[in-house]
Formats: C-alpha cells, structure tokens, sequence
C-alpha cells in the first residue's frame, strides 16, 4: 500500500533526520548543561510518541483499508483503554515536566555571590555598565539620559560614578565566576541572546529584568537581539568575549569608568562629601 | 454498553421544537447580496476569507524569497520583510483561519447539522459577514497608505508598535488596530447566533450528547472566542489611545529617536498579558473546529464510529477551558515575575493530556475501520501527522526552561506554522473536499485533489520540519537577513533556499485547488445528495444544495447519534440520524 509506506516513511525520515542532520545547537558556553539534558529527555520522549503514533496509523491504513466486502467493527468506546493511554500520557508528561521545573528553579534562583552587570540595549546597539571598585552598581533612569550619559546613570549615586560604561561596544567576561545580567531598555523591547550561553531574557523599558550564567569555556560569541525592535532589529549586534581572569582585568583596566566619562568626577565627590549642600 | 446514552435509539426526548418563520428574500438582491440565509453568509464568508487569505499566501513567498536568497531581490528591504511578516501573521491567524472556521464552516454546518431552519438571528447574522467585510477592507487598504501597514510583528508589542523606528508607525498601526476593532464587533454578532443556535434550536431529538463533532467543536471555540476575544478589543482600544491621545496604557518613560518622549508610567507586560489572554485561546479557536471536523472525516471515510465519543466531547471542553489558563507560556521571556513560570508550565503541560487522548481516538477510529482513502480522508491523515508533531513540539516550549534557548527562533516559527498553520489548513481542505459536494451538488474532481494533497502535506513537511533544526542551531526570528554570524554555517543558508523553493512548489499547489474549485463547478461530476453515504443530517436535505430553511416541509426528527456506521445487522454501513429505529434489523446488537 503506497499510501501507508508512505506515511510509515515520513516518521522514519524524520528520525533519520534528526539523527544525521547538520544543524544541531551551538556547543554551550555557560552552565546551562542542564537545559541541554531536559531538551534531549524531551526529544526521546515526544520523538517515541511520533513514532509510535504515525506507525499504528501507517499500520491501520495498510491493514484496514477498503476492499470489496470489508466493513468495519462497531465499537463506541473501551473505557479501560482510554483511561490506560490517558494515564500514560500523564506519566509522560510528568518526566519532562519534573526536571524541566527543577532546573527553572536554579535558573531564576540567583547565586549569592553572583557579580551584577548591566546590559542596556537601545536602537539599534547594545551598551554594557560593570560595577567599579565598590562592586556595585549605580541607580539610572532613563530621564537622565543625554548625549554624556547615554545610560542614563543617577549623577547623584557615588556608588554610580565608578561605574565601567562601555557604549556600543563589546562585553568582557571572566571565566568561571556567576555573573547577574540586569538587562535595561531605553526604548523598546529588546532582547539580549547569546545562543551560546542558553540563557535569554526580554529587556522591557521601565523595568530591570535579568537572567544569570557560569561562563564554562573562553571565547568569542556572537550577540544578537531577539526580540522584534523595529526595522534594524537584524542589524543590532555584539560580541560578548569571555575571557581567562588575567586577560579580563587587563581589558577591564583600559575601560572608562562614569566620572571620568561625564568629566565631573571631582565635582560630584566633593558634592558627596559636604552632604549634598 | 446499555448505560451508552447515544445507544437508546427509541428515546425521543418530549421536547417540541416549534419551526420558525423565515424572513423570505424579494430581490436578487437581498436573496444573494444582502442575505440573511446562513448558507449564504457562510460562502460570503469563506470568499472573503480566501482572498484576503491568497494576499497573506503571496506575502509569504515574498518573504520566502528574501530568507531563501537574501540580497537577491532589490524590491524587499528591511521594512517591507516587518510589514510581510506582521500582515502575513495577523491575515491568516484572524482574518483568514478564524473567519473561515466560525463564519465560513460555523455558519454553513451549525443550522444543518443540528437540524434548524437557520441561524436565529438571521439580521443580526448579515450584519456579522458585513462588518467582517468591512474589517477587511480596512486591513487591505493599510497597503495603499503612506508608510504601508504596520511591521510590528502580528503581536503588535507596543512600545515598538506606535513608535518611530517601526514601519507603519502613521497610519498603518492605527488602521490595524481599528479592523482588529471591527473585525471583534462583527465576530461578536455571528458568535452570539452560533452559541444560540446549537443551544436553541436543535430539532426534536438532538440532544447535544448526540450532536457531530464538528458542531461541538465550533461551539466550544465560539464560546471561547466571546471570552477571549475582549481582551484583545480592549488591548486595541488601549493601544490606539496610546498612539493617538498620547495616553500611556502601555507606555513607560522612554526615549524615542534620541529625544525623552511625552509618555511615562505604562507596561508594555500588560499589553501581552491582554494579547496572550486572548492569544493563546485562539489557537485553539482554531484548534477546536478543526478537531470537531476531522474527526467526523475519518468516521465516514472510514465508515466507523468515532471512537470514545463522549471522551472526545470532554476533551474538547476540557481543552476549551484549561486553554484560558496558559496563556503566559508565550512570555516566558518577557520578564514577568519568574515565578509564573512553575504555574503556566504545569498548566500548558497537563493540557497536553486532553488533546492527546483526542489523538488516540482519531487514530483508534481507523483500527479496523473500513479506510476509503478518498481525498477528505487523505486530508484527515495528513492532519494527524503534522498535528501529532506540532503538538510534540510545543512540549518543547510549554516546559519554560526548554523554551528559554529556543524562545524567539526558528523552532517556534516551525512549530506554530505546523500546530496552527499546516494542521488546521489540512482540516480546511479536506473539510471543502468533503462538503463541496454539499454546497454545490458537484464532486471535486478527485485526481487533481490527490496532486494538491500530496504536494501540499508533504512539501508543507518539508518545509517546516527542518526548520526546527535551524531554530535549535539558534537562527533568530523575524530576521531580515542573517548576515554574518559566527554560529551560523553555510550549510545552513542552503536549507533556507530548499526551504523557499518548496514552499512556492506548494503554493503552486494551490493554484491547482483553486482551478479544480472552478472547474469542478461547471463540469464536476453530479454529486447527489448524500455522496459520502454519511449519517449526519446535513446529508439528509431534502434538496441539494439545500434550499432556503433547509429542510422543505417539515424539520427532521433524530432518533440516534451521529456515528451509526457499519452497525452489525443493519442492511447499510450507514444509518441516518434521522432514520427511525424501526428500520434497525437487529436491536441492542452492539450491547
């Protein structure tokens, strides 16, 4: 029976396609492993189903169909089958649920000793701020934003003023330390997408969202934006370059920090230190 | 069996229905323009539908050519390929599917099938296909206004949408928003008769557990639709006050092409949350007749019962109502509160149950059915594949962690165009197969039907199920071109253009339909009236195609359910709904 072949080859061509096909995720970057694990439970599982299901139809098609004489059964319904194909879907669905919920709670659980960045996307480039000497970051609004202070980085926060700002350029990260990646929009929605690194999240203006990441190996990764943001959304791009430690702190050395950006450091540490008068 | 309540076929339930004065059309006019007949409506619908629907089919060649061949064709640039997406997505997910499905199928079937003369407000229901129209014309006109229509992206996010920096930013956004307006006022006339009818105005003896499922399907998505489809009227509203009162709904402090705009204190999250409210019911809005439909395909072509009858009538609900609370699965990524993640993934997940169990049942009905691989048929068989694969992958997404990788890539691309593109259009042309006959009283011719099928489900395959290899590899969305980009191979590119090259193969296809629909009309073989040999009481008119209120003289009576097929003992494989028990050979032979 053509037909049924046929059917019967599509399930198979598409398992020989997923076996032997080029296209296949990027080698991971972070220590997202673990989403990697759940997407590969999933494809074993949904692809037996597939299987399974298309093959009993092939089967069906190729035994029952019409021949002179034939006629069907008349059986309405079998209780105890459908409840055994529902329990089983529910056992199913229960091993990719489980660990795909486990390892959502250590995706949205932040280590404590997690270094927070920023990434600020805008149309059409990226911008990137890392904390100074005091490890943290400054306050910024986006109604401080000028041709100075692109960021829009509170000039009245000292813990802003050593602030590393890097404007449309390219990030550095060190290798093995838990980095939080606060993400900013002045905008619109962007999205910061390292596919390397597993891990994205929408940036919404009026709002800090985040995500973070264990950078496992060194090298030099593409940044896109993967959230529509207008006519040169393809065109907003950017290199994330995780970095040995020595290499990163030479890099991080030649960066510009905020106070000597806007030229106002001496201004505002005396402003600081009399109280704000 | 005994306790099977669609098994006592001498059971007439007392009720009288009382038949209905019909409003009789007095010019050619309101008898074929201006009509009130649903069976009218309906093919006033499905037209409308259709056309604009080959305008969404163009653009995607024309966004095809651009992915396949980037920089090859100087007449697309960056903005036209957001404004083919956005008008390709929006035409054929509301204008097209569910247009086709409620006011095209809905209002042919729902009369007919449960037995009534007509809609019950058959006015109130002209006025629907009108205001339909109207909303249309209004999507369509977007092309000729300066700027062209919007390229938000069919989820129209604001702050994106209503800013500079987004093509359509003048008139095409708001054009948009005022048909998706209109287009809810008119579904809102024909959704209330739909709900009506199926529950006023079935004829003596169809109890709903005897309806087909085809009505059960449309039913319940008409319910869901009035539900959902305010969220996004008000989603609507809201934006276009945003963008032409300067109201901030939606809209935060933020910077506009360098400068602090007037806006401040929106959410752009409010904004999805109303969109997916009603986003996410919407598929299956779409999902839902297309279930109904082909289920009651693959019983009559393969001359079987449907199996688990009452299973597939709870599943339909159960889906209907558990789709109402998954819909932030689509925002994973959006930067809600990441604890919504845990509820919608486990919600989005146990839905998963229903809808297979509605799987098995379809695939349970061939077994030892008696299969007529006649084109429906085909067309059934097809649905099934692309659905089981559409629906394996959204297991992929709906498991929040799964979806952070693959959130905003080709996979999700490859997996809505099969669970929601390809599965339901394979419903839709096997359904015209099947009910041609019914609207015309000429058969399709069924050779050509075989090319177009066969060309169409496996180059739609072809198509889209190497995409998710591309999604998995990590190829962004709604990207104009990919330029160059470290991860991206060569081999890549290629599949992009094979992809292309079938996917105007396939279109090709339906050019072939669209002929055979013509020809067919003209010079397709005489049908009769009930070709299939189905039970359902749209087979049963005493007029094909049925004439105004349907059913001549008197309404029919029902005596059974729908799916009376190869009954042991009976002479026929098939038993009217409306045939009375007497005529059984054999009674209680299936307890």
């Amino acid at each position: 029976m053509v037909v049924a072949l046929i059917l019967l080859l599509v399930a198979i061509g598409s398992v020989l396609f997923h076996v032997y096909s080029p296209w296949w995720w990027t080698p991971i970057a972070t220590n997202w492993t673990y989403i990697d694990h759940t997407i590969n439970i999933t494809f074993w599982i949904t692809g037996f189903v597939f299987v399974a299901v298309i093959a009993f139809m092939a089967y069906c098609v190729f035994r029952f169909h019409h021949r002179d004489g034939r006629r069907a059964d008349y059986n309405p319904e079998n209780k105890r089958l459908e409840w055994w194909l529902s329990v089983g879907t529910g056992i199913g669905v229960a091993a990719m649920l489980a660990p795909g919920l486990i390892v959502w709670h250590q995706f949205v659980t932040v280590p404590a000793d997690a270094t927070e960045i920023e990434v600020m996307g805008q149309q059409w480039q990226w911008s990137f701020r890392l904390p100074g000497k005091d490890g943290r970051l400054g306050t910024s609004d986006v109604r401080n934003i000028s041709p100075e202070n692109p960021l829009g980085i509170n000039r009245d926060d000292p813990h802003g003023q050593d602030d590393v700002v890097i404007e449309n350029g390219d990030l550095h990260l060190p290798i093995g330390r838990p980095v939080k990646v606060l993400l900013r929009s002045v905008d619109v929605l962007h999205d910061f997408y390292v596919p390397e690194f597993r891990a994205k999240m929408d940036m919404v203006p009026g709002m800090v969202t985040y995500f973070w990441i264990r950078p496992i190996r060194t090298g030099t990764f593409d940044v896109l934006c993967a959230e529509l943001c207008g006519a040169a959304h393809y065109q907003m791009r950017a290199k994330v370059i995780v970095d040995e430690e020595s290499d990163y702190h030479a890099w991080l050395e030649q960066q510009k920090t905020f106070a000597e950006l806007t030229g106002r450091s001496a201004v505002v540490r005396a402003t600081y230190q009399s109280g704000g008068k | 069996m005994v306790d099977i309540p669609y098994d006592r076929t001498t059971d007439i339930p007392p009720a009288e229905v009382p038949d209905v004065e019909l409003y009789h059309p007095k010019s050619w006019w309101t008898h074929y323009v201006f009509s009130q007949d649903a069976k009218i409506i309906a093919i006033q619908y499905s037209l409308t539908a259709s056309a604009i629907g080959l305008v969404a089919l163009v653009l995607s060649w024309l966004m095809r050519l651009q992915l396949g061949f980037p920089g090859t064709f100087s007449f697309i640039d960056a903005n036209q390929y957001l404004q083919f997406i956005t008008m390709h997505g929006m035409i054929m997910v509301i204008y097209l599917l569910t247009a086709l499905f409620l006011g095209g199928f809905g209002n042919y079937l729902i009369p007919l099938m449960v037995g009534a003369r007509d809609m019950v407000f058959p006015y109130v229901n002209m006025l629907s296909y009108w205001v339909y129209l109207l909303a249309v014309l209004v999507l369509a006109s977007t092309f000729f206004v300066p700027g062209g229509p919007t390229g938000a992206g069919w989820t129209l996010y604001p702050p994106q949408a209503i800013l500079s920096g987004t093509p359509g930013q003048d008139w095409g956004i708001v054009l948009m928003l005022a048909s998706l307006i209109l287009f809810i006022i008119g579904f809102t006339m024909g959704g209330l008769n739909y709900v009506v009818t199926v529950l006023q105005a079935r004829t003596r003896g169809m109890t709903l557990m005897r309806l087909p499922l085809t009505v059960w399907g449309i039913f319940t998505a008409t319910i869901m639709a009035l539900l959902a489809f305010p969220a996004l009227f008000v989603g609507s509203v809201m934006l276009l006050l945003d963008r032409l009162l300067g109201t901030s709904f939606f809209m935060p402090s933020l910077v506009e092409m360098g400068q602090l705009s007037k806006y401040g204190g929106g959410s752009p999250l409010l904004f999805q949350h109303l969109f997916w409210f009603f986003g996410h019911p919407e598929v299956y809005i779409v999902a839902l007749p297309a279930f109904g439909i082909v289920s009651d395909l693959i019983s009559t072509h393969a001359r079987k019962n449907i199996f688990g009858y009452r299973m597939m009538v709870w599943a339909i609900v159960a889906i209907g109502a558990l789709s109402f609370v998954v819909w932030a699965h689509h925002m994973y990524v959006s930067g809600m509160y990441p604890y919504f993640g845990y509820f919608f993934a486990t919600t989005t997940l146990i839905i998963a149950i229903p809808t297979a169990i509605k799987v098995y049942n379809w695939v349970l009905t061939l077994w030892r059915g008696d299969i007529h691989l006649t084109v429906p048929m085909l067309f059934a068989l097809g649905f099934i594949i692309t659905f089981v694969n559409g629906g394996l992958t959204g297991l992929f997404l709906g498991n929040v962690v799964v979806d952070v990788p693959l959130s905003d890539t080709m996979f999700v691309v490859a997996h809505f165009h099969m669970v929601m593109g390809v599965a339901p259009i394979m419903v839709v042309l096997g359904a015209i197969y099947h009910w041609y006959p019914k609207v015309t009283g000429r058969m399709l011719n069924s050779l050509l039907g075989k090319f177009h099928f066969w060309v169409t489900f496996l180059g739609a395959y072809l198509i889209f199920f190497p995409m998710h290899y591309l999604g998995l590899l990590g190829v962004p969305r709604r990207y104009f071109e990919l330029g160059d980009t470290a991860f991206i191979p060569s081999s890549a590119h290629s599949l992009n253009a094979f992809i292309t090259v079938v996917a105007l193969t396939v279109g090709f296809a339906q050019m072939v339909f669209l002929f055979n629909l013509v020809w067919s009309l003209f010079e397709g073989e005489p049908s009769g009236g009930n070709p299939w040999r189905a039970t359902s009481l749209e087979w049963q008119t005493p007029e094909t195609p049925p004439g105004h209120g349907n059913w001549g003289k008197e309404l029919p009576i029902v005596y059974r359910w729908a799916y009376d097929y190869s009954v042991p003992g009976a002479a026929e494989d098939f038993i009217p709904q409306n045939q009375p028990p007497t005529t059984r050979a054999v009674q209680g032979a299936a307890s």
